[in-house]
Parts: C-alpha cells; structure tokens; sequence
C-alpha cells in the first residue's frame, strides 16, 4: 500500500530517528520499492503453505546441562555504561 | 617481470606441499601477504583492519606444528581473511557499522575455531556493507573498497573486501557471508571463486545475524581445488547452532577427478532476461559450450517463480532483518547516544549509528511485520517462498545442476547506482533465488569483458547439499579454461 506509507511512523516503530530530510527521501524510495514488491499479489497463494526455513529440521534437542557461558566481566567488556556487574541505562520510572 | 609466482599468488594447493616439504615457512608466506597489502592497499582497501604481529606469531605457531609434524591439515599455514561480520575472540567487529562502536568479541565463531584446528592463519578484519546490507560494498562506514581489475569500479558486496583481497592476493582464501549472493556476485565481479553452501551446512555461531532464514558462512578462493580445501574444513554440524544439519561432511577436495561426463547441466528459459549485458550473455553461453564438450548434458528447465524471487526476498530479508537488529540499542554493546529515556536513547542511538541503507531496510522489514500488514507483505511473502523452493526441487528431478550468470552486468562505478535502491536490488536476481530455496550455489570466472577489461562470473547452483557436485563441475571446467589464472594487471 505504497499510497499511505507513513515513513515517520514505521520509523518510531523500529526505533529510528530520522532527519527531516531522511524521512522525506525515505518515504520516496519504500514507496518505490513497495510498488515493485506489490507484483507478489500477481500470484494466487490461497493453497500453499509458507516457508520460514529451507531445512526441514524440527525439534532440535540438546540435554537440559548446566554449561560454562560468558563471564560477567566478559559480557560488560563492551558496554557503553556499567557499574557494580550490571549495565546502566537511563532512569525508567520517578 | 618475474615468471616465478610469489607465495601470496599461488594456490593452497601448491603450497600446501611446499609447507609440508618444508621448503618455505609459514612465516614467509604471511609475510608475503603483508607485503602486498603493503603494496595495494592503499588502492584497493578490502581491509577494515588488520593485526600483522599477532598474523606473524600464528604463522610461528603454524611453523613449529609443521617441524613437529603434529598437523597434517593442507591448511597448516595457510593465511586466510575474515569478513568483518563474523566474531574472532578479541577482535575487532563493526559489520562494517559505526553503531559497533569499539566492540571486540568475546568469543570466536564456530567457523574460527575450525580454521584454528585446521591450523589456518586467521587474518584480517575484511570490509563489507554494513550488516551485509548492498551489493558493492558502498554502505561500509570504513569507506569503499575498489575492484582489483579497475579501481573506480565496485568489487561487488555485501563481501566486498573479501572478494577484492583473494582477487589481489593479499590473502590466500577469506572467509564471507551470502545471504542474497553477497559471496557470489562480488566472487564474479572480482573473478575468483565463491560458495555459498546449502543453508545448514556450515554452523552460523558467531555469525552476525542479518536474515536467519537465509544467512550462510562461505568461502572466496582461487580456484575450486582450495574451495573445496576451506569449505571441507568449516563445515559440519554445531550443537550451538540448531539450524546446522546431522550430515557426515566428505572430503570435497578428493572427489575432484575431473569426471563430469553424463552429469545434467539445468538452462533456465526464465533466465535468458533483457538487461543481461551482451558480453556477460556471450561468456556465460560459451561456457555452456565448455561444459558439454567435456561431457555434460544441457538440459532446458523452468523456473516459473523467477521474477518474483527479488520481491519475495526484499520482504523476508528486511522481515527478519528488523527483528535481528533490534538488539543495537546501545545498552549493552556498542556505541550510545545519551536519551532523555530509554526510548529516546535506542532512537537517537540508532538514528546516528545506523547507515541509510541499514535504515531503509529495517524500516521496510518493520513495515512488512506490522499490524494489518503481516498477512498482505510477510506471509504472502512465504508463501510464494514455497514456490520458489518448489521450482528448483522439481529442477533438480531433471538436473544435477543449473547453470546461470551470477550477475547480469559486470562491475559498475563506484556511485553509480547508490541513489536508485531498487535498481541496486534487481541486480541480485540470478542469486537471490538460492537464498529463499536454502540451495547451495558456486560463481566461479568464465570469461572477461573486452574493455576495460572485467571479470565474468558463471554461477552454478546445486541440489541441498549438493556441493560434492558443484566442486566437481567447477573444477572440470576450471581445467579446460584458463580463467582462473588471470591476475588484475597493474596492481
């Protein structure tokens, strides 16, 4: 539906801010793009099945064992912000 | 001009025995390396980074195994690049991002472990287009990186720098990623050889996550014969990746007997497009020409989903792409611009450190993914992915093989087609197929354009886990043409 794309509010949705000049270039090329992809609804689908994976592998078990993972230390090794062995982040509530 | 090749120009192959033998060092032959990227980098830029003392200490290691003689692997020794998108333990990792910031991996992926056995030289952090995301290696923060054959041209992407540092010869092999053909194209546009293997193949642990339904670790070589060395190698099941497949992996390099004869080679009608270039088509159809001289069969087949394969691609692809960059918020790695709340902060910090077509994508996939659009875009989306599959699997009753350009133009200017997105992802149309299908596929040189002079790359696509095959038929026709030989003049 290239005709009411709101590239502003897709944006706010994936947690992009965009510059006023991103948005309006943006919007020009998804809307463009999502012309083209509408060639899908050339097809009847109504009686196939969707594919999310190529491999048809279901199921996949391992033992339920306690195992070595990343040391604390480890995983805050590249956090932008840490204290006392936890990462730190902008107040969320009063 | 020296007739002799230096140790960076010849296949792993050759000198894999020369290592054995003793007759030249592990440490000469990084060192060879080394001094090329001395000597073209500066021109070609495939490298984001690099470490040569911690390069040098791993050939030691590699020299000392050989003199105790404790590793047979043809590996031994052998340097070979990484794509920036792949995590080696405390190394840097950007996926060619600035939202990284200064990340180092805390851990290696399973395919870095495998080369480490195998006693490879794991080198080099190799420039790509952010997350993966392009077909020429533009929409990298570390800049472009320039085709080896004419340097105002793209070398391909998404493994850009992969694909231009195997074709310069400043590393034996590298390792990339394809997802769409981000392996193959820029393989065929810099003229050496690329493997995508059958999704499930090789493990994704430690594989940056672009689309995971689609994503594969493949190789970039010189020929078929080392191909088939590295991808034997990385293969295999991985118990931390619950897509990789229980199958036993042969010794792709031991099937290679230059036997081809009665093997069934797949022309697809749906293929022969307009805006293929005239070269390109007269390569590729001389090609088919080679292959049934050395026994083949031609077989004419049809793909009837082919033109819905880019449109079925660029939902599912930005679909899953969407969720898999959500973790880049800024909170537990990478860079951070500070927010008022925790909202404002993931915008603000993925406003500056996302690339525009690392944006448009997510955008797009978050669109595809969103309420009262889910059915119309994504399901639909697979869906007609079914098709597509369903296509080559009835192929492939026929075939043992199908036989395709891997790009309908040879490599284009750096900036020309950076404004016109969609125009970008119609090129990707003989590759992207394989992807959706979970197909394994090959692009190896056939041919060059007469001026300037540009690398042709033929593309083979094969049953699932039909890579046995694909070797084969790459290294039969490899040893009837002298393609693959070809250096970039001038470097």
């Amino acid at each position: 539906m290239p005709g009411d794309f709101d590239v502003k509010y897709v944006a706010h949705l994936a947690r992009i801010a965009l510059a006023p000049e991103e948005q309006e270039k943006f919007g020009a090329q998804l809307s463009n793009i999502l012309g083209y992809i509408a060639k899908l609804n050339e097809l009847d689908v109504s009686k196939i099945e969707p594919t999310a994976h190529a491999v048809p592998l279901v199921n996949v078990f391992r033992p339920d064992e306690v195992r070595p993972s990343l040391p604390t230390s480890e995983a805050l090794r590249n956090a932008p912000a840490s204290a006392n062995g936890l990462f730190m982040v902008p107040k969320i509530v009063e | 001009m020296s007739t002799q090749p230096k140790l960076n120009q010849l296949p792993i192959s050759q000198l894999a025995a020369k290592l054995a033998g003793r007759e030249v060092s592990a440490r000469e032959v990084m060192q060879s390396c080394l001094d090329q990227i001395e000597k073209v980098e500066g021109r070609i830029h495939a490298f984001i980074s690099y470490d040569a003392a911690d390069a040098l200490a791993q050939a030691d290691a590699a020299d000392q195994a050989l003199a105790r003689g404790a590793n047979s692997s043809p590996l031994l020794g052998v340097p070979i690049g990484i794509k920036d998108v792949i995590a080696v333990r405390d190394q840097p990792l950007n996926c060619g991002s600035k939202i990284l910031g200064k990340f180092i991996s805390p851990y290696s992926a399973t395919v870095i472990e495998k080369l480490r056995e195998a006693g490879a030289i794991v080198f080099g952090r190799l420039n790509m287009d952010e997350f993966a995301m392009g077909s020429s290696t533009e929409n990298s923060a570390f800049g472009v990186t320039r085709n080896p054959w004419d340097t105002s041209r793209i070398p391909g992407g998404s493994s850009g720098g992969s694909a231009a540092a195997v074709a310069a010869d400043e590393c034996l092999a590298a390792l990339g990623s394809d997802t769409g053909g981000s392996i193959r194209q820029p393989a065929a546009l810099c003229g050496c050889v690329g493997f995508k293997p059958t999704y499930g193949r090789v493990s994704r642990y430690g594989l940056v996550a672009f689309a995971s339904s689609l994503d594969q670790i493949g190789t970039f070589a010189k020929d078929a014969r080392d191909t088939a060395m590295v991808l034997s190698a990385i293969s295999g099941q991985d118990p931390r990746d619950s897509t990789s497949v229980p199958l036993p992996v042969p010794d792709y390099a031991a099937g290679l007997n230059g036997e081809i004869k009665g093997l069934r080679l797949g022309l697809a009608k749906e293929y022969m497009i307009g805006g293929l270039d005239a070269e390109v088509g007269a390569s590729v159809q001389a090609a088919v020409k080679q292959f049934e001289k050395l026994g083949a069969e031609i077989v004419e087949i049809s793909l009837p989903h082919t033109d819905y394969a880019v449109a079925t691609y660029y939902i599912v692809a930005t679909a899953e792409a969407s969720a898999n960059l959500a973790r880049f918020d800024g909170i537990r790695y990478g860079a951070r611009v500070d927010g008022t709340d925790p909202i404002d902060l993931y915008c603000k910090t993925r406003g500056a450190g996302f690339g525009p077509e690392v944006k448009r994508r997510i955008i797009l996939g978050a669109y595809v993914l969103s309420s009262g659009y889910y059915d119309a875009y994504y399901l639909r989306a697979q869906k007609v992915r079914t098709l597509i599959r369903q296509d080559f699997l009835n192929a492939f009753e026929k075939v043992d093989a199908v036989i395709t350009p891997t790009s309908p133009t040879p490599a284009f200017k750096i900036g020309e087609k950076t404004d016109d997105p969609l125009q970008m992802y119609l090129s990707d149309i003989f590759t992207i197929s394989c992807n959706l299908a979970g197909i394994c596929g090959v692009s190896l040189p056939c041919g060059f354009t007469r001026e300037p002079k540009l690398p042709i790359g033929l593309q083979l696509l094969g049953k699932p886990f039909g890579e046995e095959t694909l070797l084969k038929l790459a290294h039969a026709y490899e040893q009837s043409t002298p393609w693959h030989k070809e250096k970039a003049g001038g470097l």
